[in-house]
């Protein structure tokens, strides 16, 4: 007694055609005897039976396709009626809506259950979440969302200065009115400078040719006319250094101030103890200025060399002269200088920044009467109380028309810019 | 007291953790192809035939799948094998060793098998040695659950990290940038052991998270070096080993620094930097002000000529855009 | 077992193969019940070969098999009732449900599997050699392996591996002609598996593999030459199996007339042959043996299935030794 079933003969079997019988009601057969032939996905494969007995009753003709586990026929004497078909399956009765249109309603911020979908079968579309008005999608980084909760900024209301104008941690500070730097960041451009990277001397990469032209005939002139002399020294700028950390700590990177930026005022301030070397020689004689405007050297992307001027830079404070100087890059690399800034630099500055030399002795713009190369800061050793240690140091060089000045005085403004860069607090 | 060190380079480094093992462990011999009268493919295993003798360093044919075999056959017959294979792009020649028996056999066997191998192999570019020796493939390796997957990045981890695998009771693959074993650094002369579980940061910063691992170490960190110049802080994180991920590091870093870019030599595609970016969007989402950047090698083949090789990996200029693309600072 | 007797003991070849036989057998009827699951490759028609070979090895020594390994673990003393409920996937088996029918490992009887990548399991057996040579001991490895094993390049890099270190490896080929549907002919240049092997300096030799004394005969002097430190020995025995490669093969690329032809060469029907012709077996003994054999395997069945499921918690249990997340 029992019966045999549609076998399982792969995990993917889940059904199988019956093709034929290889007994009748009557026979009789043994275990493992093949009994009939059942088409699956692979092929018509014969299949055994796991009964010794006689063959009751045939439950399935040939052609069917039944799942697997169905009884097939039954063997010995007194089988049992054909099992009931399994019941149809219901259908789910909610609506319908796709992955796409579900995340689509989650961005609108649109409750499903409260659209009515006008598909197929009730499915909701696209089209019927559009007709559903949401707030608007605001561009802002997870980090701004949060800090725009904790600080109750309206992210609507704020620019993004961050990829594609997302709106970023510094964005929402700066609208909140919590940044570290005391004022807030005006709109994109605050956010989005580029770093300056003043250079000086010799530019390598190819400038335009009327521009490559211009600085060699301006050099040249220089060279020719004004004698020069040359001095260097090098500063421990372990104070400064450690000042900019202080001042740095609590705020993003867009907003910080670089050591360029103290140097250039170290460079400024240190004009009022030697005022000579700030001004013009005109017409045979030296005319010095009462202002100092700082000239600064720009390398340009595409190669080439400009010398505007931070005006009053001795008057500027630290952050304003760094906000300065990133204003003047991006315009110099924008070409959008004004005609004074380009005409009237006192006295100009080559920072060699990040550029990797640790000396520049530049070469003066005419009508100016010096130029101070900054170098690279690097660590070195360095004997404080004869003791050796090591310190990150600028070598900060002068040079200087010895029609106006002579060493000894050149010297003093060395020795001015190192002293203002020991108490960088006081610039 | 300082620690007396020596200048070593990786290649010496890691010859000196062979050596080494050999001596403190009989069970520790190293196999594969050209390890003994040539001395290695790139010179790693140069004189320790003459130490230890033909029986303890075999030169093989060039049969991969045979020798990584019989490594995992060795290590389940109680021994101690290190399996040298010249190149990551040679060991797909083993690769049905490796992922179907060796990565398998602890869980398939439900424990009762375990196997103590160790696989050195070379990776990576810089070399002009084109498609068929430069791939850097230990994504794939790493994709594998039941091995471990180190990267040793400086000179510390090569003499190190050798030591630490042969403990570990399961499958280890050591893979050796190419162009790190001439990188010279001060080694104790006490140099030992190090840990193979946590990730290291090799240089602090606050502004944003560099995550990397072997031969783009010094990339990475040159790359941090410059983006100093521009008043960005850069952390350097170097994975160190890259199956099971130190998660942790990489993310407390994060979220700190709230900005991250993963440096990979793999391809972008389905690599490693996509694994790295992924944990840490799913662990520090709302930590992040920028999405997670990534700079990998171009997806092409690596060619042989300089510039075209060049131009296909991870660069400092490339890693320094990304990174200020991420923190905001992009011109 | 009788490890290294100098003579067949033909009773127990005999209860052997039919333990073999009618595990088998009621894997197929519990495959189609869907009781057990995965590729099922079964061993019927080929038991003399397990049978024949693994009598002459040493508890210490090892066997690498394929993923057609009811046999040879069944023969090597993989305990039945473990054994079945790793088809079950239970808890209480070889590898806790991890392994399967193909992937039967047995640590203590060094029954290194249950390997179902084709050449797969030669590397490992060199190994296993490598490792008994370097550390002195006179251990022997078997290594079973399809015909079809000797198209992949890991057969002769294993051989060849082997033969040049003088590992102590028996190569056993059970060659049942198919490689899955691909017969020898359509798969081999040399269909000669003995003169292939030989190439490599290798003593090689074939031996019917359906005669079960004559297995027996061959692998004790294969076994001793392996033991005695001359290096790998390759031996082919050929077989055949008379059910399809898996459970779900419509086995369309062969004659039923060439089944029905071997299946007179049923090696329990020779076997059986022979000991009545020399009075060893009898109606009775037959009987006897193979309600020990049923009653063993109507054990297993309900030891499985009485068995508890692997917990799901452990799912990652032994990724790694430690334990650690993978």
């Amino acid at each position: 007694m029992g019966e045999f079933l549609m076998p399982s003969l792969g995990a993917d079997m889940t059904e199988g055609t019956l093709v034929e019988w290889l007994v009748r009601p009557g026979d009789e057969v043994r275990h493992g005897d093949v009994v009939a032939v059942v088409d699956t996905v692979k092929s018509a494969i014969e299949v055994e039976v796991f009964e010794s007995g006689r063959v009751d009753e045939l439950l399935v003709e040939p052609g069917a396709c039944v799942p697997v586990g169905t009884a097939l026929a039954v063997i010995a004497a007194s089988g049992e009626p054909t099992p009931a078909k399994a019941p149809a399956k219901t259908k789910p009765s909610k609506p319908r809506v796709s992955p796409v249109v579900r995340h689509l309603a989650h961005e609108l911020g649109v409750d499903l259950a409260e659209v009515s979908g006008t598909g197929a079968e009730g499915a909701i579309t696209r089209a019927d979440l559009t007709r559903t008005p949401g707030p608007q999608h605001v561009s802002a980084s997870p980090l701004a969302r949060r800090r725009a909760a904790d600080l109750g900024v309206d992210l609507t209301g704020v620019n993004g200065s961050g990829p594609n104008g997302a709106i970023t941690v510094a964005d929402v500070e700066a609208a909140g009115g919590k940044a570290a730097g005391g004022k807030a960041a005006g709109g994109k451009a605050a956010g989005a400078t580029p770093v300056p990277a003043p250079v000086g001397g010799p530019v390598v990469s190819p400038a335009p040719a009327s521009m490559r032209t211009a600085i060699g005939a301006l050099m040249a002139r220089s060279k020719r006319e004004i004698p020069h002399y040359y001095l260097q020294t090098t500063v421990d700028v372990s104070a400064a250094m450690t000042w900019l950390e202080q001042l740095n700590a609590d705020r993003p990177a867009t907003r910080r101030v670089l050591p360029a930026a103290l140097l250039l005022k170290a460079a400024a301030t240190a004009v009022r103890s030697v005022p000579d070397v700030n001004g013009f020689f005109v017409d045979g004689a030296f005319q010095r200025s009462d202002h100092v405007h700082l000239g600064v050297a720009v390398s340009l992307r595409g190669g080439g060399l400009v010398a505007p001027a931070i005006h009053d830079a001795d008057q500027l404070t630290v952050e304003d002269l760094m906000a300065a100087l990133k204003d003047l890059v991006t315009r110099a690399r924008a070409g959008r200088l004004r005609g004074s800034e380009m005409a009237d630099p006192t006295i100009t500055v080559t920072n060699l920044g990040d550029q990797g030399a640790e000396l520049v002795h530049g070469v003066i713009y005419p009508p100016q009467v010096a130029l101070v190369g900054l170098g690279r800061i690097v660590d070195r050793p360095w004997a404080v109380d004869r003791m050796l240690t090591v310190r990150p140091v600028v070598t900060a060089t002068l040079a200087a028309d010895h029609r106006v000045t002579d060493g000894h005085l050149g010297g003093l403004y060395l020795a001015a810019v190192a002293a203002a860069l020991q108490n960088p607090e006081e610039l | 007291m300082t620690r007396a060190t020596k200048p070593t380079t990786y290649r010496e480094a890691i010859r000196e953790a062979l050596a080494e093992a050999m001596r403190e462990d009989p069970r520790v011999f190293l196999m594969g192809e050209d390890v003994g009268r040539y001395g290695g493919g790139f010179g790693v295993s140069l004189g320790l035939l003459e130490e230890f003798g033909e029986e303890r360093i075999r030169d093989t044919p060039l049969s991969e799948s045979a020798f990584v075999g019989a490594g995992i056959g060795a290590a389940l017959g109680g021994l101690r094998p290190v399996v040298e294979i010249m190149t990551v792009n040679f060991s797909l020649l083993a690769l049905d060793q490796i992922v179907n028996t060796a990565a398998a056999l602890s869980h398939m066997t439900g424990g009762q098998l375990n196997v103590p191998l160790v696989i050195r192999m070379t990776t990576g570019a810089g070399r002009q040695l084109a498609a068929q020796h430069s791939h850097s493939l230990e994504c794939w390796y790493a994709h594998v659950p039941g091995l471990r997957v180190v990267a040793p990045a400086t000179v510390e981890d090569a003499r190190g990290m050798l030591w630490s695998a042969l403990q570990d009771p399961d499958p280890v693959i050591i893979f050796e940038h190419g162009s790190l074993y001439g990188v010279t650094a001060e080694l104790a002369c006490d140099a030992g052991p190090v840990d193979l579980d946590r990730a290291a940061v090799r240089r602090p910063g606050d502004d944003i998270t560099l995550v990397t691992s072997g031969g783009s170490l010094p990339t990475v960190l040159d790359a941090a070096q410059a983006l100093a110049g521009h008043g960005i802080r850069a952390e350097v994180i170097d994975l160190r080993t890259l199956r099971p991920l130190d998660d942790a590091t990489v993310t407390s870093s994060v979220r700190r620094t709230h900005h991250a870019v993963v440096v990979d030599e793999g391809w972008r595609s389905v690599g490693l930097s996509a694994e790295v970016s992924a944990r840490i969007t799913e662990q520090c989402f709302y930590e992040l002000d920028a999405p997670v950047g990534r700079v990998c090698t171009v997806e092409v083949p690596i060619p042989y000529a300089a510039h075209l090789e060049r131009a296909a990996l991870p660069s400092v200029e490339r890693i320094v855009a990304a990174a200020e693309e991420a923190v905001g600072s992009h011109g | 077992m009788t490890v290294g007797s100098a003579r067949p003991d033909p009773v127990e070849l005999y209860r052997q193969m039919l333990r073999v036989r009618r595990f088998e057998e009621r894997c197929v009827q519990l495959y189609s019940a869907t009781a057990i699951r995965g590729f099922v490759h079964l061993y019927i028609g080929e038991e003399a070969v397990a049978a024949g070979v693994l009598p002459h090895l040493r508890a210490d020594d090892a066997v690498v098999a394929t993923y057609r390994d009811h046999g040879q673990a069944l023969v090597r003393g993989v305990p039945m009732n473990a054994s079945m409920a790793e088809m079950y996937g239970k808890q209480q088996v070889v590898c806790r449900g991890r392994g399967g029918t193909r992937h039967l490992f047995h640590a203590p009887t060094r029954f290194y599997g249950g390997n179902a990548i084709v050449g797969g399991g030669l590397p490992l057996a060199v190994g296993l050699a490598l490792a008994d040579a370097m550390q002195g001991s006179d251990r022997v490895t078997v290594c079973f392996f399809g015909e079809g094993a000797m198209a992949e390049g890991e057969f002769h890099e294993s051989m060849n591996l082997a033969a040049l270190w003088k590992l102590p490896v028996l190569f056993l080929c059970e060659n049942n002609l198919y490689a899955m549907g691909t017969a020898l002919s359509r798969s081999e240049s040399e269909p000669n598996l003995a003169v292939k092997a030989s190439s490599y300096e290798v003593p090689a030799w074939s031996c019917d593999g359906m005669d079960v004394l004559a297995v027996w005969e061959a692998a004790h002097r294969a076994v001793e030459l392996v033991r005695d430190g001359g290096g790998p020995v390759f031996l082919e025995a050929k077989t055949y199996r008379f059910r399809a490669h898996s459970m779900y093969d419509p086995d369309r690329y062969r004659d039923k007339a060439e089944i029905e032809h071997w299946r007179e060469r049923d090696p329990l029907l020779l076997l059986e042959r022979t000991m009545r012709a020399a009075g060893s077996l009898d109606d009775e003994s037959l009987a006897t043996m193979d309600t020990e054999a049923l009653a063993e395997v109507d054990a297993a069945v309900a030891f499985a299935e009485q068995g508890t499921d692997e917990p799901v918690a452990d799912l990652t249990r032994f990724v790694t030794s430690s334990g650690a997340m993978p």
